[in-house]
């Protein structure tokens, strides 16, 4: 039993983790796809026009790859998860119906009718199919968002006397109090990532020097989306989440912050330590006094629980993962947040163009956006644990009874095989876009 | 609403089956029948600029199905465990074949993407025709032995086989020979489908060519499926029955026929788009037929411990089923409109259509 759980838990981490990979690019880039799209309407200068079908190619393999890693996200909630399926779908099948239903469609037909379809219509129509692929793909993250949020804080529901649960209140389900922070959050994550790609595709051209009128472009739009939403992405919707999870899941709060003891007065914030779970104390620790509960109540003395007042089967089962999670995302935030205001100084000082070691750093930050995007989820599902449901389903509970562990670590196997060929594959194909570059020269296949 | 909810996920499931079994269906023909370098580009294309489109049906007839009958989707997703991870594999090895062969102009790089391309393709029509077979030959519910369930009475878990291959077996597995004949049936039909397709929609030099294979495998699926119904009634002598009882549900199993007779005349038909319909009416009419010989039941058992799952004993409730409706209603409407749009835009020949990327 307890490998079999063990196995189910692996294999949704490891491939919602790899699927990740991809939506949180799409979300965000269909966003700047649409303001190269507007910029071309207003300025008809067609470096915008470029740059817009530029990226839609690489939103195109993204979304390629977001379907067929998205299809396994769906089948393993009957196929792993059948009990909690059983369960619970009478509610999360609504939203994620919707979701396969409004939104996918929405995508997938308006992508094919921009990437197909320019020369078929005027350009403000091509701007709306663009539009309307930005629409899609965050009603797409809206309504994953409302599923989880309904995990993390269930609403409008009853639990009958066969243990399922059953809808009561359809609209809860969207004014759900932790559904919106959770949302904005997420959104602007993913706008980080996609400014922090595009930002770093013009350091690549201009420190390659290729492209380099398109280098400077996008290094200056990338820039600039991305020193807005790194911002956003802490004040106000990063601090907004962390006070529902003190609110909603003060167990799992204590242990994201690394707060072992409960103290008298305010609580200090953890900057480095190592969680010691055999002696429930973390080693190595600098923090400084009440400043978390400054933040979490805007009250210096406010008390905020620690570990020692939860008992351990509510407490999440992996606090070092959790408190990890949760510090690399912070941490990682932080430094895009320094870089990219150095940026935009540059940038308004008209030197950033020339300035490698800056183009050199947000290059290389790049691939660590996605770990923040990453961690940050891991921090809100770990932090859910020990249960699906908070509170009311415990992830032991909702497993398939009929599959064995042995099907499961074979097929968790066969999905590490191909989805490690799937990432090289990806890679060459992106990488080739790239190296192409944006010229606008018929394409071949 | 469970009658409704029931039809509205057959249609969109029966559309997943017609729209992506074209490209399953250009896959098999691509495997045994394209030979020049420009037959394979251009039947390549003719499923890879449709194939992911073509899916979002089945993600949106999963999630409706999920929503609306989650009880039915827990026990089958689990109980056809393997096979739904193989089929899911297969899916994403066929995306990649399609997605990746025309990037490099290497012998080796696009055989390799063809053969998957082509193999996954033909595993997929088969894996789905055996789907259909086990749910209509059912399954262990609960999984009884010596008349005790080891499982709550709506889960089961069937391996790829049982070492008698037989559907008449205590614990028959997913491949027996009654669902592998299924499964050749389905492999047949997407192919004639596929085919259909590959004249619709390319100048191939194989065109003409493909109505004769079309006429051939025609006699084969006719002969096959009659023996399946021969078998049927064998393994299952209560088969038929919802025919008898309510005899207007037989217009599905003429749609069936009607695409099987139509076909034979395949050399005769002066508009492609008419042989197309055809092969889609094999499609529709199969899936339809064999969900009406079963309805109200979704899912037979094979022990007489445990009962049948249907429509009623596995369905949402009331008031999610009825909320659904409103959003619902909606969604299709939108679902239908999208797909006009872009069948319009992808109309006529796609040799010289290009790829986005």
């Amino acid at each position: 039993m307890e490998d079999m759980i063990f196995y189910d838990r692996l294999q949704f981490a490891f491939t919602i983790t790899f699927h990740y990979i991809f939506p949180q690019l799409t979300m965000g880039l269909s966003l700047i796809i649409v303001y190269f799209k507007w910029k071309f309407l207003r300025s008809q200068a067609e470096k915008y026009n470029d740059a817009a079908k530029f990226f839609m190619k690489i939103f195109a393999v993204n979304f390629t790859m977001g379907v067929i890693t998205g299809i396994p996200m769906e089948f393993q909630f009957g196929t792993n998860w059948a009990k909690f399926s059983e369960l619970t779908g009478g509610i999360i099948g609504q939203t994620l119906a919707m979701e396969g239903l409004f939104s996918f469609f929405l995508e997938s037909s308006f992508l094919a009718l921009f990437i197909f379809g320019e020369k078929l219509m005027s350009q403000r129509l091509h701007f709306l199919t663009a539009l309307l692929v930005f629409i899609g793909s965050w009603a797409s993250g809206y309504f994953i968002l409302a599923t989880n949020a309904w995990m993390q804080h269930p609403v409008g529901y009853e639990i009958l006397d066969n243990g399922k649960y059953v809808l009561t209140n359809f609209s809860e389900l969207f004014s759900n109090p932790w559904l919106l922070p959770a949302f904005l959050h997420n959104q602007m994550a993913s706008l980080v990532t996609s400014s922090f790609v595009v930002a770093s595709i013009g350091a690549f051209y201009l420190l390659g020097k290729s492209n380099i009128e398109y280098g400077k472009l996008f290094l200056k739009t990338g820039v600039i989306f991305g020193f807005i939403s790194s911002l956003l992405v802490a004040f106000p919707t990063g601090d907004w989440n962390a006070k529902n999870v003190a609110k909603y899941q003060p167990a799992s709060f204590a242990a994201m912050e690394g707060i072992f003891e409960t103290e008298h007065a305010g609580a200090e914030i953890i900057l480095i330590g190592q969680p010691n779970m055999l002696e429930k104390k973390l080693d190595n620790k600098i923090a400084v006094p009440n400043i978390l509960s400054f933040l979490t109540y805007q009250d210096w003395n406010r008390q905020i629980y620690g570990m020692d007042k939860f008992k351990e089967e509510e407490l999440p089962d992996n606090v070092p993962g959790l408190y990890y999670s949760y510090h690399i995302m912070v941490g990682l935030g932080t430094i895009f947040i320094g870089v990219m205001s150095l940026a935009i100084l540059f940038l308004w000082r008209k030197k950033l163009y020339e300035f490698n070691p800056l183009l050199w750093g947000i290059m290389l930050l790049a691939p660590f956006t996605y770990v923040a995007n990453i961690t940050g989820w891991y921090v809100a599902e770990l932090g859910r644990q020990p249960y699906l449901v908070y509170g009311l389903l415990k992830t032991s509970e909702g497993i398939s009874p009929t599959v064995s562990s042995g099907n499961t670590l074979f097929t968790l196997l066969g999905f590490i095989g191909l989805y490690f060929l799937l990432g090289v594959l990806f890679l060459i194909l992106v990488g080739k876009i790239i190296y192409k570059g944006p010229q606008p020269e018929p394409q071949t296949h | 609403m469970e009658i409704f909810w029931y039809s509205a996920i057959s249609v969109v499931l029966a559309m997943f089956f017609i729209l992506d079994g074209y490209d399953f269906g250009a896959g098999i023909i691509h495997l045994f029948f394209a030979k020049s370098e420009e037959d394979k580009v251009v039947i390549a294309k003719s499923a890879g600029l449709f194939w992911d489109s073509n899916e979002v049906w089945l993600v949106a007839g999963g999630g409706l199905l999920f929503m609306a009958f989650p009880t039915f989707y827990a026990s089958v997703f689990s109980g056809f465990y393997l096979p739904l991870i193989l089929v899911l594999w297969l899916i994403i090895f066929r995306a990649i074949g399609l997605e990746f062969r025309g990037h490099f102009n290497y012998q080796m790089w696009k055989d390799i993407w063809d053969t998957a391309f082509g193999v996954s393709s033909l595993l997929l029509a088969l894996f789905f025709g055996m789907a259909l077979g086990n749910v209509i030959r059912g399954v262990n519910l609960g999984g009884v032995k010596d008349g005790v369930s080891l499982y709550e009475g709506h889960y089961f878990f069937l391996p790829l086989w049982d070492s008698s291959f037989s559907p008449l077996s205590d614990t028959p597995g997913i491949i027996d020979w009654f669902t592998l004949i299924i499964g050749v049936i389905a492999v047949i039909v997407l192919a004639i489908h596929g085919a259909n397709w590959v004249i619709l929609k390319t100048n191939s030099s194989i065109n003409h060519r493909l109505k004769s294979i079309i006429f051939n495998l025609n006699i084969a699926l006719s002969v096959l499926t009659i023996f399946s119904l021969a078998v049927w009634q064998y393994i299952n002598p209560a088969a038929l029955d919802n025919f008898k009882d309510l005899p207007y549900l037989a217009i599905f199993p003429l749609l069936y026929f009607g695409g099987i007779i139509g076909l034979f005349f395949i050399k005769k038909i002066k508009k492609d788009i008419h042989a197309f319909y055809l092969s889609t009416l094999l499609i529709l009419g199969g899936i339809t037929s064999s969900l009406a010989s079963l309805f109200p039941v979704i899912l037979p058992s094979t022990n007489s411990v445990n009962e049948s799952l249907t429509i009623y004993n596995t369905a949402a409730s009331e008031y999610g089923l009825s909320v659904a409706f409103n959003w619902g209603i909606v969604g299709l409407i939108l679902l239908v409109i999208y797909f006009i749009v872009q069948k319009r835009l992808m109309a006529g020949k796609i040799d010289d259509m290009d790829y986005g990327h």
